[in-house]
């Protein structure tokens, strides 16, 4: 087999541009999970009384269960099509790294899903009731948060990217998956929003991402050629 | 020299035979240890402290627990060989584990939540162990609904082994994250005993259980196994002899 | 004896507790059995299918 005559950096700054291209053609289908956000951090406080104490008690689990319903529901964008269409084997043979080419499609899906979640949730966090000084404090725990989200909830889309619509399967996978970053990210926010140092759960939170970092790529990896076969 | 050893339990025909030989020299001592150990723990042991007769519950929710746990890694480990050196008796092995576990950790949680009920008050506590356990029971329903979800048997074995590493590198992870939130919630400690330290009246048939249980796994596991291994090999030529089929010789299972 | 049963009071939590075990401790003892002669008598039908053909 002849050797690859684009490298690996020109490869995947490809890719993402693509997916970019591809992703904002169709913008509707990024914004949905983003709209869906701004439901379920909604609906919790119609569900309670609307006192204002009683919410900002509520806010971390509002916004940390709005975010991890709502990196499921994305995660259905990111490898359906091109399974589909034959990209993805494309890259599994092209030759490259196809872990980083894997890593670089969830980058992109991070940027279209995950950043503007964590850019908009200062806005779903004030109508819950969080004070203006939680901000950065919410913004770094769902910046780790959504990486660590979107990279294990890849795992759980290469699983199951073969499988007929089965989001439920896929809930299944990833939220046990998920678990510690909801117990670190909803305690971050709420120290935050308390007032006090959250250094302790952001590191953590920041420990789960970079070890879903190291980790997931290869487990990715494995998880698409298995769907591909 | 272990290599060896790992290379002939590899093979479908050595496997198959040896662990229905092996099974029954589980299986009795297991229930002789079992049996030992409920004598011991319903009859000989004190009564604790400050629970009661209740605390012998422990009985069985500890074994219940220990192998909800246990299996989860033997499943995992075994997936993780089959994936790597695509061993068709490790798959065989990992498929063996999934009913197994999911079985024992809803067990240990029916067996926590009754145990809490008297001691807490009310059927369920965000107990760490509790939580961590149903964390754990999601990770097998997970595993069994992809396996159950792909129709191809290798795909579903190479696909849930995947799940299963990624699982099990989770699982200390879980219990540790577990552990701290609970520890912000000042939850009673539960399920600890009146005295400092367990005397051995109360420790030996806990111990006992522990170990017949375990005996117990595995005389399942070897037994799941070989029913496995024959729905994967399929038309391989050993399984005529294994089976005595096609010499008309009938053989002990 | 009665003693015994009523478990110092907690018999109605004790009891089931081992009444659970021991369903679950069978229950899977007859599935590993059930699914090996399942997968033995499915293997001898392949296996005979497999004689006539040839």
């Amino acid at each position: 087999m002849s050797p690859p005559r684009v490298g690996f950096v020109g490869a995947a700054g490809a890719l993402i541009a693509r997916d970019l291209r591809l992703a904002l053609r169709r913008s509707g289908d990024s914004l949905q999970p983003l709209g869906f956000f701004l439901v379920v951090s909604t609906l919790f406080p119609l569900a309670l009384d609307p006192q204002l104490s009683l919410l900002r008690d509520v806010a971390p689990a509002a916004l940390w269960v709005g975010a991890l319903l709502s990196s499921l529901l994305a995660l259905d964008l990111l490898f359906r099509e091109d399974a589909q269409d034959g990209t993805l084997e494309q890259l599994a043979l092209c030759g490259l790294p196809f872990q980083g080419l894997l890593l670089a499609k969830t980058a992109v899906h991070w940027l279209l899903t995950g950043l503007p979640l964590v850019l908009i949730a200062p806005l779903a966090a004030t109508a819950l009731g969080a004070p203006y000084e939680a901000m950065p404090g919410i913004l770094a725990a769902l910046l780790l948060g959504s990486l660590a989200l979107s990279l294990i909830g890849a795992v759980g889309a290469g699983l199951t990217m073969s499988l007929k619509r089965n989001g439920s399967l896929l809930a299944l996978l990833v939220l046990p998956l998920a678990a510690p970053v909801l117990i670190f990210g909803a305690r971050a926010t709420a120290l935050a929003i308390a007032g006090e140092s959250l250094a302790g759960p952001l590191y953590l939170l920041g420990a789960i991402a970079v070890l879903a970092a190291t980790l997931v790529p290869w487990a990715l990896a494995a998880a698409v050629r298995i769907g591909l076969e | 020299m272990a290599w060896v050893w790992f290379h002939r339990f590899g093979s479908p025909p050595y496997f198959y035979r040896v662990a229905g030989l092996l099974a029954p020299w589980f299986a009795w001592p297991a229930a002789l240890l079992c049996a030992a150990g409920l004598v011991g723990g319903l009859g000989l042991a004190p009564a604790d402290y400050q629970q009661g007769d209740g605390f012998r519950i422990i009985y069985v929710h500890a074994p219940a627990a220990w192998l909800s746990l246990m299996v989860y890694v033997v499943m995992a480990s075994s997936a993780a060989v089959g994936l790597i050196w695509r061993m068709t008796v490790a798959y065989a092995v990992a498929a063996s584990c999934a009913a197994i576990g999911a079985s024992f950790t809803a067990l240990a949680l029916a067996t926590g939540m009754l145990w809490g009920r008297p001691m807490w008050g009310t059927y369920w506590e965000w107990d760490p162990r509790l939580t961590s356990e149903l964390l754990l029971l999601f990770l097998y329903l997970g595993y069994m609904g992809l396996r159950n979800a792909i129709d191809d048997i290798g795909r579903a074995d190479r696909a849930s082994a995947v799940l299963a590493t990624v699982g099990v590198v989770n699982v200390p992870i879980i219990h540790y994250s577990v552990i701290w939130w609970n520890s912000l919630h000042q939850a009673p400690s539960v399920m600890r005993f009146g005295q400092p330290t367990m005397p051995a009246a109360m420790l030996v048939p806990l111990l006992l259980m522990l170990a017949g249980f375990t005996a117990y796994f595995v005389a399942l596991l070897l037994t799941r196994a070989r029913g496995e291994l024959l729905r994967r090999e399929r038309n391989a030529r050993w399984i005529a002899d294994a089976l005595g089929v096609a010499t008309g010789k009938g053989s002990a299972c | 004896m009665l003693k015994f049963l009523l478990m110092g009071g907690y018999a109605r939590y004790v009891w089931p507790c081992y009444g659970l075990t021991a369903l679950v401790v069978g229950l899977n003892i007859h599935w590993a059995r059930a699914a090996l002669r399942a997968a033995q008598a499915e293997a001898r039908r392949r296996m005979a299918s497999l004689k006539a053909a040839s």
